[in-house]
Formats: structure tokens, C-alpha cells, sequence
């Protein structure tokens, strides 16, 4: 019997998580398990229901990315309709998301992604985390954040009815417009939001890669896989979060796939483990070959990283000059290092807001033709969308009435089941060694989860927190010789 | 690191994290809360263990705040831990409250939702492979929790001091109950009574809906992508749309009419309502126009699922539970 | 099981005719089945649904309701109430795995006491077919935590895992 290190649970991660590393009789890591403790049912239990309610059931799929949840959804059920929202509902549709990533991608950077390179992943645990950023940079950063997520919410309030859980978008459109107050109020923010973005990188650029020590971190091997990477991208093959084909490019940067949403079937399939409730997405094409890396391995990434990866470019200015830096910086693409999905994110935080200010000022965006009645027979319908943490995909079919007897649903982080098994087993192999956990181990195996953002972002505030991690380790007859705790 | 301050938790069971998101939306008003409270457990934010709650002496915790629904024995677990070190424990939010939409999971047997969730189209499964709750790996024992047959509000496995209702509740009354809160620990207000719904109304949404009511006369139910956008002036059930405002809790201020879409009830019941469904049975059947059974069912025939409509939210919270298939075999 | 299974029925009877219906029956000594436990309520218009779920989930095999024919109602339109509310239930209860038959509707003047009597017996009969309902059994909400130990994920169901 192994010696067995238990770390549950996993915190700041959406839902529930836990590790168990095993070690071999030299002390050395046998093998990690990433296990997903939670099922709830939601491809069963929206059996059943109309369809328009899907965007609204599957809100409370998750409450930190309700919005993504809500447009997959809702294209779903259009495409169940074969309806076409009018321009305007589309762009309302789009504006909102925009302004949600905003406030998401702003979340997990400052509160948890960041405060490792702003405060160094060896930082006293004390100050490793949102407060410690804040007494590094300034007070008036920690209110900006604030800011951020404020105006953020109440854009998504505006146009979607609530700050959390979205009820506007119907099959065929929206439920109404916004004035041309509102659209001021909103075009203000968005203003606001772009520069938000620009500073936010101008701070990564000052603290992270003007630092070689950290710039070593993230091109270090430890937190380096050569996987397929997957994103969504427009007509030019430039990252899109709302709408167009599903693009996956292989280890080596070249294009192996791109998908229109109805075909996703044809192109993804998914593992099951008996040990875990969640289930390993994989390209069919490729095949599953295990928990590896490389072309002959079906296991793909999606993730800001994957999206830059997977793309030609950004559709706006700002973004597309930060994206050519960020490849001139690290050697080309595509780039495998996963810490750079904190960089990655950044850039897209940009792009969400410069695509805020796009839409929140083009002439129709006040429009009050918002709908269009869909008139024929519900049948079968597959939306997909970029959730900040990945590819999204719905996929409903329903009877003639429209009330849903089937349903598929492939969500963000799901796709990344497996980058994020083999991402921590690495970590754990490289760091544990001959039986012996340091510090250090605590937060390095953190990071190699917290690059994904595995769903959940704890906000502006967060109270003295750094990763809740227990590390028990076991003699050979399983008695306790060593318990190490990170917590404050 | 200890200090003086009260001590506060919050803990997500089968939940969304939507609640964590309404109290971070509250912004600066999270300052407040952690001036005056020690954080001692919230997962999603800091890094204290279940192990540590362990070592906390009971009822030394004053407030915690349990949102999620019980889904499996970690939750339960974890619920009754968390009773026995808390002297005040919130059942926040829906999910807590009533079960919320993961109690819609009560319609069916267990069994067959995770039968669907490793048959999806996408899902390569020949082997017919359904998760353990104990499985040997070459390394040892790998545990997940046991999935209990239907989904229970928090009050049916611990004693709950206090209902925060809402689908999240929404952060202008998370604010006022942090504010009541602190009040309390300075001596300048007083806990109401045990049992209190906290944080919302006492009456139902439609008091709080701006738009224009009068006698309804119900001669068909519309869905709303059928005659969107309804009339902003109209009250939304009377032109058709099946909503929920009339059974449901007031408290939210009625966002989604004033957003031009119905009710969905994520307020749970209103003050006195035993069974959310029953409630709203009776509030749609009084104001449909017909008298005779054929012209009654033709009408009926407008709300597609029936069941979905009246416990949405309500399922695990209701006077049923779950549906009778979920109950599965005899009790043995 | 070799007894003959007695459906435990709750009827919620209207005042002004059903009640006295049931009064009729039982002052002309009309035999029925003895299942019926009544609950008199002013007007049929009183039943609210949270009394049939009340009584479903608490024990019964069946719920009666009778009423005044249509257009007798004492307090002029509420027997229609219960109409639309008993037949919006069963709707629900259908969704929710519960036999319409088990919620029935009745209307009877009080002179009917005859056909009050027949009706009943016959509902009877209806739930005896059907079998119990045993809704309250697992009223207390099964625990999780007696199952311990290797076990499928699922309650009571072994699942073969190949090796």
C-alpha cells in the first residue's frame, strides 16, 4: 500500500475538488488524482422542461458564469427554432458578455492568479493573496478592482435584468432593449474598462515580466504540456467569445480542425474514470491515448491561452498589438507554458473591453426591435459560445411543443479535465521528491490548477486568503508523521 | 493569526457559487463585514480545512452562512460539522431554503441521472463505467461521496436559525443583513425571532411589480417568445405569460417583470405558504376564464410543463419532496 | 402480503350539498365503504391544493373532493374554483409520478345521498386497484450516512465495474 497525501479540499476552485498523490517506497510521486466529488443532473433534469427556460435552468449551472451558460443556451435555442434574433438582440447579447468577462477575467487575475507574481510564489503565505497585491500596489488599486466588477454587473443588470442569473434572453431575441441613457451609462464603463485593461497589463508587464525570476517560472518545464488547443474565432480566425466556428490547432501550432457548432459531435468525445464524476473530453479524431501529452494524444486545452493559440489575432487594436507581444515575448506560437495563461487572460480582458466599446457604440444598439416570434417547429438545436474558462457547447433537442427531451451540455472547464490531471501530476512528480514536501510544494502545485481558473473567482476582497492546502504524509503503515498547512 | 472578532464561515454545498457572487457583489460593503468578523472557513475565498473546523471548539463560530443544497453525504457531513461549531446558522439561498433548480434532480431516480450524465451522445462509455464511491487504483483507494437518493434543503438534516431566500438573494438585502448583523454584535439591534426569513419581504413579488393589475381574465396561457416584448405597462400574467409573482416572496424588487420577463419564483414562497405549488395552483386556476372542463384543459394545455412551472425552484422544499419515481424502491 | 390492502381516503366535502349527501347516505342507513374519512369545508371553493398534498403526503391512498353541481353553488361561482384548481393539480401530480385517479372530483346535491354513497365505494375500488401510495413512509428523508463502506455510488444498486 502506497503512502497517500490527501489534499481536500481543493479551494478557490468552482464547486469541489480534491488531490490524492501517491507515493512510491523511495518517497517519490507514484501517481495524482484529480477528483471531482459533485454530480447534480442537469442533462437529466432538463427533461422536460420548455426550452426557454434553458437559458434560465442553466444559469445555476454556475453563478460565477451565469452569462456563459445563458447565451450557449439561448443559441440553442434559436437554432431549436431556427429563429434569427435581429441584429440588435445580438448585439445586446454580446455586449453583456462582454462586460461579464470583463468582470470575471478581472476577478481571477487579481484575486487569484496574480498575487503569485505579484507577490512571488514564494512569498510569506501571509501575503501571498488579494491584500498582499493591494499593500504592494496601492489601496487605489484594490478600489479599481472593485470598480472593475461594479460596472461590469451593472451593465449585465441593465441588460440582462439582474447582476447574477441573466432572465432577458428568449428564443428569438430578447425581452427589451436599452435607452439611450442607459447606453451612455454603459459607454462610459466600457471606456472606463478598456483603460482598466491597459493598466492591468502595463502592472504584468512592470511586476512579472520585468522580473527574470519569474519569467524563468513561466517559461520553466515544470508547468509546460504540448497539447491541442482549442477556441472559437470569427471569419478571420480572430478570437470571438459570442459567435462563430470552434477552431482547434495541434502541438505544433498548425490548424487540425475547425468546426461549425452543429458538428461538435463528429469532433469531440468524452473519457469516463470510475474514480470521478466529471468526465474527460478528448478529440475523437486523435483518440484517447491516456493522460499524455503530444499529436497522437486527443487530449486538448481550451483556456485563454488555447484561444490565443488557436487563433490568427485579435479583432481589436489595443488587444492585437498586445497579442503580437505576447508571442514576440515568448518565442512564437503557440505557447505551451501554461503560467502564461495569466498573460493570456489579460489580453483578453482587453479585448472584451474594446468589443464592449464597439458595440455599445454602433448606431443600432438601441434599437427597440429586439425580437423575432419564432414560427416554426422546435426540433433540435446546438449553441456554442467561449466561456472564460472554455469552449461551451449546448446542445438541446426537444418535441413539438419545444419542452427539451434530450439534452448534451460540454462545459468550459470540463475541456480542460485532463490538461488539468496531467498539469498537477507534473507538478507533484517534479516537486516531491524522496518523501519530502516543502512549502514551497504547497503553492507551486496550487498554481498549476489556478492557471485554468477552474470556474470560480472569488472577488475584489478577498478575506486573508491563500490556497487552503493540507498535506498529510503517511509512514509505509499509514500512521500521520507529518502534517504541513498553508492557511492564515 | 487569531483576533477578537467574531467568527464567520460560509460554506457552498450542491450549489452554483452564485450566492458567493451576490456577496461579493455587495462591493465595498464586504469591507464591513471583514472589519468586524474573523473569516475562519469560506472555501471559495480562504484556506482553512474541514480539518480545522474539526478542531473549533463548538458554537464558537457566531455566524455562518450554508448555501447549497444536501446532494450527497459530504454535504451532510459537512452541514451537520458545520451546526455543531456555528450558534448561528443561515440557510442562504435558495438552494439551502427550498432546493433550487438541483432539486429538480428530484423528478427522477437517482440512478438514472448519472446513467444520463455517462450516456451523453459524446460520451464513450462501451464499458458502461459509472463512478464508485470506493475504487482501487494500482496506487490504493481512490473515495468520492455517495450521492443520496433525493436532493434535501439544509433544514431537513440540521436545525437552521434563519431563511435567506433568493436565486442568489440579491446583494441590496445581503447589505442590510451584514448591517443588521454587525449592529447586533455592537448591542444596538436585536436577532429576530428563530426561524425569521431574513433579508426579504413578507409579502409577494407582485406588491413590488410597478406594472398595472387589474381583473384577470386568463382565456389562454402564452409562452413568452410567442408575444415578446409583452406590453411594459401590463401586468405580465395577465397577458398570458404564465408568472410566478403571485406565490412568490417579495424582496427582490421584481427585476425580471421590470426586465419584461415572467416570475420565475426564485424567492421561494411567500410569508404563510406551506407548499410553493399548491400556492401557485391556486393562484393561476382563479383566474382562468372557463367554466367547463373541456374549456379549462384547452387553456391548461397552454403551460407546457406543468409541474416544472409550480416547483421550479420549489421541489425538494415542497410537501412531496420528489417525484415518486426518486423515492425508488421499498424502504427496506 | 395475503390482506386484502384498505386505501386510506380523505374527502373534502362542501357543506351544502355533499356533506348533507354524506348525511343523507348514513340517515338511510346506505351502506359504503368505510375508507373515507371526512373533512367538511364551507365551499368547495375552500379547497386549497395544499390540502390534497397535505393529505398525500401524509398518509392517504386518495383524495375525494365533491362539490355542488355546477350553477348550485351556494356562494354562487366558487365549485368552479375547485374545477380548474383540481384539474391544474392533476396535471402536476401526473408530473410528479402520482395517478390522476388517485385526486377525484365529484359533484352531488344534497339529495344525492345515494349517488354519494355509490361514488365513494366505487373510489375505493379505484385506490384498491392502484395500490397504496406510501408517500409517508420516507417522510423522515433517507440518510446517507448509514451507508458505509465499497458500495456503488448509488443507493441499494451494486454497478459492475470491469477489471
Amino acid at each position: 500500500m502506497n503512502q497517500k497525501i490527501s489534499i481536500d479540499p481543493i479551494t478557490r476552485l468552482e464547486g469541489h475538488g480534491k488531490i490524492e498523490i501517491f507515493l512510491d517506497k523511495n518517497g517519490n510521486v507514484a501517481n495524482t488524482y484529480f477528483q471531482i466529488p459533485e454530480l447534480r443532473g442537469f442533462e437529466r433534469f432538463v427533461v422536460g422542461r420548455p426550452i426557454e427556460e434553458m437559458p434560465l435552468l442553466t444559469n445555476r449551472i454556475c453563478g460565477v458564469c451565469p452569462e456563459a451558460h445563458n447565451m450557449a443556451a439561448s443559441k440553442a435555442a434559436d437554432a431549436v427554432y431556427k429563429v434569427d434574433p435581429p441584429r440588435t438582440a445580438k448585439m445586446l447579447r454580446e455586449l453583456l458578455y462582454m462586460a461579464f468577462y470583463c468582470t470575471d477575467h478581472t476577478t481571477h487575475f487579481y484575486a487569484l492568479g496574480g498575487p503569485d507574481f505579484v507577490m512571488g510564489p514564494d512569498a510569506p503565505v501571509a501575503e501571498r493573496n488579494i491584500l498582499g497585491v493591494i499593500h504592494k500596489v496601492g489601496l487605489e488599486i484594490g478600489g479599481r478592482v472593485i470598480q472593475m466588477r461594479k460596472y461590469g454587473h451593472a451593465v449585465v443588470e441593465m441588460i440582462g435584468g439582474r447582476k447574477v442569473h441573466p432572465c432577458t434572453s428568449i428564443p428569438g431575441g430578447m425581452t427589451k432593449g436599452i435607452t439611450e441613457d442607459q447606453r451612455r451609462e454603459i459607454e462610459e464603463m466600457g471606456h472606463w474598462a478598456v483603460e482598466f485593461a491597459r493598466f492591468s497589463l502595463k502592472l504584468f508587464s512592470d511586476i512579472v515580466l520585468g522580473n527574470q525570476e519569474y519569467v524563468d517560472l513561466i517559461l520553466g518545464d515544470i508547468y509546460t504540456h504540448s497539447t491541442y488547443y482549442m477556441g472559437m474565432v470569427d471569419e478571420n480566425n480572430r478570437v470571438n467569445f459570442y459567435d462563430g466556428k470552434v477552431r482547434v490547432v495541434d502541438p505544433g501550432g498548425k490548424e487540425f480542425v475547425k468546426y461549425e457548432p452543429k458538428d461538435y459531435a463528429a469532433h469531440i468525445a468524452e473519457h469516463v474514470e470510475p474514480w470521478t464524476y466529471l468526465k474527460f473530453p478528448y478529440l475523437k479524431n486523435v483518440g484517447w491515448k491516456g493522460f499524455v501529452d503530444g499529436p497522437d494524444s486527443g487530449v486538448y486545452m481550451a483556456t485563454p491561452l488555447s484561444r490565443l493559440n488557436a487563433s490568427d489575432g485579435m479583432a481589436t487594436p489595443r488587444a492585437q498589438e498586445e497579442y503580437e507581444r505576447f508571442y514576440a515575448t515568448l518565442g512564437g506560437k503557440p505557447v505551451h507554458q501554461r503560467l502564461a495563461t495569466h498573460w493570456a487572460r489579460l489580453i483578453e480582458l482587453l479585448y472584451a473591453a474594446e468589443r464592449w466599446v464597439e458595440l455599445v457604440t454602433d448606431p443600432e444598439i438601441t434599437s427597440p426591435n429586439v425580437h423575432t416570434k419564432p414560427v416554426q417547429v422546435p426540433t433540435e438545436g446546438i449553441g456554442i459560445v467561449e466561456a472564460p474558462r472554455g469552449t461551451l457547447t449546448h446542445h438541446y433537442w426537444t418535441d413539438e411543443r419545444g419542452r427539451v427531451t434530450r439534452a448534451n451540455l460540454i462545459v468550459g472547464t470540463t475541456n480542460n479535465y485532463a490538461p488539468i490531471q496531467m498539469s498537477t501530476h507534473k507538478a507533484a512528480l517534479n516537486l516531491i521528491r524522496d518523501g519530502r514536501v516543502s512549502e514551497g510544494l504547497l503553492n507551486r502545485v496550487e498554481m498549476a490548477f489556478r492557471a485554468y481558473d477552474p470556474c470560480f473567482g472569488c472577488a475584489t476582497h478577498s478575506l486573508p486568503g491563500q490556497m487552503p492546502l493540507q498535506i498529510t504524509i503517511h509512514d509505509a503503515q499509514g500512521n500521520p508523521v507529518e502534517v504541513l498547512k498553508q492557511f492564515c | 493569526m487569531t483576533t477578537n472578532k467574531p467568527k464567520f464561515a460560509m460554506y457552498w454545498a450542491a450549489s452554483c457559487g452564485g450566492c458567493e457572487i451576490a456577496v461579493l457583489n455587495t462591493h465595498e460593503k464586504i469591507l464591513d463585514l471583514d472589519a468586524n468578523f474573523e473569516v475562519v472557513f469560506w472555501p471559495v475565498a480562504m484556506d482553512a480545512k474541514y480539518k480545522d473546523v474539526e478542531a473549533m471548539q463548538d458554537g464558537s463560530i457566531l455566524l455562518t452562512l450554508f448555501n447549497g443544497g444536501i446532494r450527497n453525504d459530504e454535504n451532510e457531513h459537512i452541514a451537520k460539522l458545520l451546526r455543531k461549531k456555528s450558534k448561528i446558522m443561515v440557510a442562504f439561498g435558495s438552494c439551502a431554503c427550498e432546493g433550487c433548480i438541483p432539486g429538480l434532480a428530484n423528478l427522477s431516480p437517482v440512478e438514472e441521472i448519472v446513467r444520463t450524465a455517462f450516456h451523453t451522445i459524446t460520451t464513450d462509455n462501451p464499458n458502461e463505467i459509472y463512478p464508485r464511491t470506493s475504487y482501487d487504483v494500482p496506487e490504493g483507494e481512490l473515495r468520492i461521496p455517495k450521492l443520496a437518493p433525493i436532493l434535501l434543503p439544509l433544514d431537513q438534516v440540521v436545525d437552521v436559525d434563519y431563511y435567506m431566500p433568493g436565486c442568489p438573494p440579491e446583494s441590496h438585502q445581503i447589505a442590510a443583513v451584514i448591517d443588521l448583523v454587525i449592529q447586533v454584535i455592537h448591542g444596538e439591534a436585536q436577532l429576530p425571532a428563530k426561524g425569521t426569513v431574513i433579508g426579504a419581504g413578507n409579502s409577494t413579488v407582485c406588491d413590488e411589480c410597478p406594472r398595472a393589475r387589474n381583473v384577470k381574465t386568463i382565456k389562454a396561457f402564452r409562452r413568452i417568445q410567442d408575444i415578446a416584448p409583452v406590453d411594459p405597462t401590463l401586468c405580465i400574467l395577465e397577458q398570458g405569460v404564465p408568472c410566478n409573482g403571485p406565490a412568490t416572496r417579495s424582496g427582490c424588487n421584481a427585476r425580471c417583470p421590470q426586465a419584461g420577463a415572467q416570475c420565475i419564483g426564485c424567492y421561494g414562497p411567500a410569508e404563510g405558504v406551506m407548499d410553493y405549488g399548491a400556492r401557485l395552483i391556486g393562484a393561476f386556476a382563479s383566474v382562468i376564464e372557463a367554466n367547463t372542463p373541456a374549456e379549462i384543459e384547452k387553456i391548461l394545455d397552454g403551460i407546457p410543463d406543468p409541474t416544472g412551472q409550480v416547483y421550479r425552484f420549489n421541489l425538494a422544499g415542497s410537501l412531496l419532496k420528489a417525484a415518486r419515481p426518486a423515492w425508488g424502491k421499498e424502504a427496506s | 402480503m395475503t390482506e386484502t390492502f384498505e386505501p386510506t381516503i380523505i374527502g373534502f366535502t362542501c357543506n351544502w350539498c355533499s356533506y348533507r349527501a354524506a348525511d343523507l347516505a348514513g340517515m338511510a342507513r346506505i351502506k359504503y365503504a368505510p375508507n373515507v374519512r371526512l373533512i367538511r369545508m364551507m365551499c368547495s371553493g375552500r379547497l386549497d391544493p395544499t390540502f390534497v398534498l397535505r393529505a398525500l403526503s401524509g398518509g392517504a391512498d386518495g383524495v375525494m373532493i365533491t362539490g355542488c353541481h355546477p350553477g348550485e353553488c351556494h356562494y354562487m361561482e366558487q365549485n368552479y374554483k375547485a374545477l380548474r384548481r383540481f384539474l391544474l393539480l392533476r396535471r402536476v401530480l401526473h408530473g410528479m409520478g402520482i395517478e390522476p385517479e388517485r385526486v377525484k372530483l365529484v359533484w352531488a346535491s344534497a339529495a344525492e345521498g345515494a349517488r354519494f354513497a355509490s361514488e365513494t365505494t366505487l373510489f375505493v375500488e379505484e385506490i384498491r386497484r392502484l395500490g397504496p401510495l406510501n408517500w409517508g413512509k420516507q417522510e423522515d428523508g433517507p440518510s446517507t450516512m448509514d451507508h458505509e463502506g465499497p458500495s456503488s455510488i448509488v443507493h441499494g444498486q451494486e454497478v459492475e465495474v470491469p477489471a
